[in-house]
């Protein structure tokens, strides 16, 4: 007969096999069952709330895009994005999932307070309005990178500009932008915004 | 409604939630603890892990089986990140640098989730469901497990058995964690986070631009991330991500999960020890500096001051737009007072004084309410030097719920407090004296030390939140926050354990006048004090240098 194991490997293989047990369980079938689940129930946000636009994908109406004009150069990597008018602008950011995160800069950077200026002047001249009266979160990066919302206040600095760069009423722009705004759930959560990639959609759904 | 009205009516639902589970899951949870029954499911689960599910250990074999559990977890983690590209659903993701995946590693086993890796850059999915998610469950499992044996201390006498590792850990997991996940998973997937296996996706975006949309067994991570007090976020941007936290209405869950195991633990205790009124005591004291905290967090938050801050007119930088100030300086307070570490909005652009006080939260030692186990042991250590700083006061024999408080008791309270500020400023001391650790800093002056500072106190108080400009991926951070991450999480457990060894083997003194009553105001208010001057002065200078300096600068 083999000698017993000295007690300090045993106790090592236990916990080994414990951890096997418990991944299994809490790794493997714990996930699938969710997912399981998800899918049958609620598989549309499941797969990650997909937008269609004429029966193709468009983006998620969760994760904010860019609405910027084609490129001038297309092979030059460093060339400055410009807003497309015809389009409700996001809050700034470069809006790429591979890449979520924050600019992290602190309270008094002075770099965060130079593109904090420069935004002003560009989003008053884009948008043609003071540029005092620019709202916060035209001026600031959301914490993900790729927040799809922006506030009431800025939707309604854009109508304008958007009515007159398609040629539509600007009634019919501010009561798309009333449909597309998100309360507070339960009406205390959060902060109320309006969902620019929705927004955007139901732009080009009004034919 | 306005702004300020809606803040405050969400954290007093929060409350109100809180409350309401408060008696039921912790009863619940004391039951799961002492219960002499095993689950047929359980006894299946003893049987293939080899063990005899009613022989109680000593506490020097319960230590043995916590570290051992967390050895064998770190070396199984290591190995599966470090060989993830070859597995199934590995996303095609890089070899992650040896540094780098020993970082990681530690961080889930020790309950910390500090990540010098960006989630949808680097984690394949079966990494981040069979790995990461797996530690996210049983780290907290082993935090509950040895707040258990604490409690032992106190209700056992004369023994030197303080119960079973293997029971705490697979009851906790089994009966507690799953149970709730599995039902909060399902409610975050109805708001709209993402649970599939899908790598990314590519769409046109509505302007025409080509975007990757990423996939993921989201909620099922998400939800024990929070439940268990982890917060590594699946993606980068943690719970800031809309695929993690897409509504207000979510982000109310997730600020719901992260407390509500540590705020129904003081019940359990007071259960377990037959009397209520010390889960009040308890309670009260983390209740009252979780209240002011959210409320200094969302003041400084609104008042935006800082340069930057300040010509934009208001403190939105890194936050989002459908949580505001109010809910992201709630998430940002629950957070640091746990040992959870997700973020809903981004630590290093909050004003001086906000970004202070989360590090501040840290640095109490996670206690109000803490992370789950960890917060109770961390209160109940402090209990005791508050009990014992009390007799010192009327000069009479200290006694914590008919325990004597010897020499050889406060000795491990002791090693116990000095463990983790020792960590944090001899880490900091160190990586502000090399010039390469100074250059990861990303803002400069007292603003980069700061983050020099939050990466150390969230590394060994096992947060894993950071001020997150700082750039950790490189040898000597990855080391030097892993080493951290072990000790401050893995030394006081040593010590929990030796002092629940030492109470209970003493034999139980009865009640006297001269008994400091400890289920009163009076001793709320005083453990109150201990925990603000013998913790919070510990790190005072420190914090003089950094939010101090740059908030009055």
């Amino acid at each position: 007969m083999s000698k017993p194991l000295p007690t300090a490997v045993r106790t090592h293989l236990t916990a080994l096999r414990a951890l096997l047990v418990l991944t299994v369980l809490l790794g493997i079938a714990y996930p699938l069952l969710v997912t399981g689940i998800s899918q049958l129930a609620f598989a549309d946000k499941a797969n990650g709330s997909i937008v269609e636009v004429d029966g193709k994908e468009a983006g998620s109406s969760l994760l904010g895009q860019n609405f910027n004009l084609p490129k001038q150069n297309p092979d030059d990597p460093d060339e400055a994005p410009r807003p497309d008018p015809q389009w409700f602008q996001p809050r700034p950011g470069a809006y790429d999932p591979k890449a979520s995160g924050a600019s992290n800069l602190g309270p008094n950077s002075e770099d965060l307070a130079k593109s904090i200026e420069d935004r002003r002047q560009a989003v008053a001249a884009f948008d043609g309005v003071d540029p005092a009266s620019v709202p916060v979160d035209a001026l600031t990066a959301s914490g993900s990178g790729l927040d799809p919302h922006i506030s009431t206040a800025y939707a309604q600095e854009q109508v304008e500009r958007v009515a007159k760069a398609r040629n539509l009423p600007v009634d019919t722009v501010r009561k798309l932008v009333d449909k597309n705004t998100d309360g507070r759930p339960l009406g205390f959560l959060g902060q109320p915004g309006v969902n620019v990639v929705q927004l955007n959609k139901a732009l080009v759904e009004q034919k | 409604m306005s702004s300020t009205l809606a803040g405050w009516l969400q954290v007093l639902a929060l409350v109100g939630a809180l409350a309401l589970c408060y008696r039921p899951l912790g009863d619940y949870i004391a039951h799961t603890l002492t219960s002499k029954k095993h689950l047929r499911a359980e006894q299946a689960l003893y049987k293939v892990i080899g063990v005899d599910a009613d022989a109680d250990q000593r506490w020097p074999v319960y230590l043995r089986s916590v570290l051992a559990f967390s050895a064998v977890s770190v070396l199984f983690l290591y190995t599966l990140i470090r060989v993830q590209q070859w597995l199934p659903l590995g996303l095609g993701v890089e070899q992650m640098p040896g540094h780098q995946a020993w970082n990681t590693a530690i961080s889930f086993v020790a309950n910390t989730n500090w990540q010098s890796y960006s989630g949808e850059a680097a984690m394949g999915h079966l990494a981040q469901m069979a790995g990461l998610a797996v530690q996210n469950f049983v780290s907290a499992a082993v935090g509950i497990a040895v707040v258990a044996t604490l409690i032992r201390g106190f209700t056992r006498n004369r023994t030197d058995r303080l119960g079973n590792f293997w029971v705490d850990l697979t009851r906790v997991s089994v009966r507690l964690l799953l149970p709730v996940s599995i039902v909060f998973a399902l409610a975050l997937v109805a708001t709209g986070v993402v649970q599939n296996f899908h790598g990314f996706h590519e769409v046109a975006t509505l302007a025409g631009d080509p975007q990757s949309v990423p996939g993921g067994a989201v909620a099922s991570q998400e939800v024990i991330k929070l439940l268990g007090t982890n917060g590594g976020g699946f993606y980068n941007a943690n719970s800031a991500h809309p695929f993690e936290n897409p509504t207000g209405l979510s982000n109310f869950l997730e600020i719901f999960l992260i407390l509500v195991i540590p705020f129904a633990l003081p019940r359990a205790f007071g259960r377990m020890v037959g009397d209520n009124r010390q889960g009040y005591a308890i309670v009260s004291v983390m209740g009252l500096f979780w209240v002011a905290s959210v409320a200094l967090l969302t003041l400084a938050e609104s008042h935006h001051a800082g340069s930057a801050l300040q010509s934009a007119g208001g403190a939105m930088e890194g936050k989002e737009q459908r949580f505001g100030i109010a809910a992201s300086s709630l998430f940002a307070a629950s957070t640091t007072l746990t040992s959870t570490g997700a973020v809903n909005s981004f630590h290093d652009s909050y004003t001086a004084f906000g970004g202070g006080l989360t590090m501040f939260n840290m640095m109490l030692g996670e206690i109000a309410p803490g992370g789950v186990g960890s917060g109770l042991y961390g209160m109940l250590v402090l209990a005791i030097v508050a009990v014992f700083v009390a007799g010192l006061m009327v000069g009479r024999t200290p006694e914590y719920l008919g325990k004597k408080l010897g020499g050889r008791e406060m000795k491990f309270a002791s090693l116990y407090i000095l463990t983790t500020p020792t960590l944090v400023l001899v880490g900091t001391g160190v990586a502000m004296a090399l010039p390469g650790e100074r250059a990861g800093m990303l803002n400069s002056g007292a603003h980069g030390f700061s983050e020099v500072l939050y990466a150390f106190t969230s590394g060994a108080n096992n947060n894993g939140s950071a001020f997150a400009g700082i750039t950790v991926n490189t040898d000597w951070y990855d080391t030097a926050i892993g080493l951290a991450m072990v000790f401050g999480r893995f030394l006081p457990m040593v010590f929990v354990l030796a002092l629940a060894g030492a109470l209970a083997q003493q034999q139980p003194v009865p009640a006297t006048p001269g008994t400091l009553p400890t289920h009163k105001p009076l001793f709320v208010g005083l453990l109150s004090g201990v925990v603000l001057i013998v913790v919070g002065l510990t790190y005072f200078p420190a914090l003089a240098l950094g939010p101090i300096a740059e908030g009055l600068s």
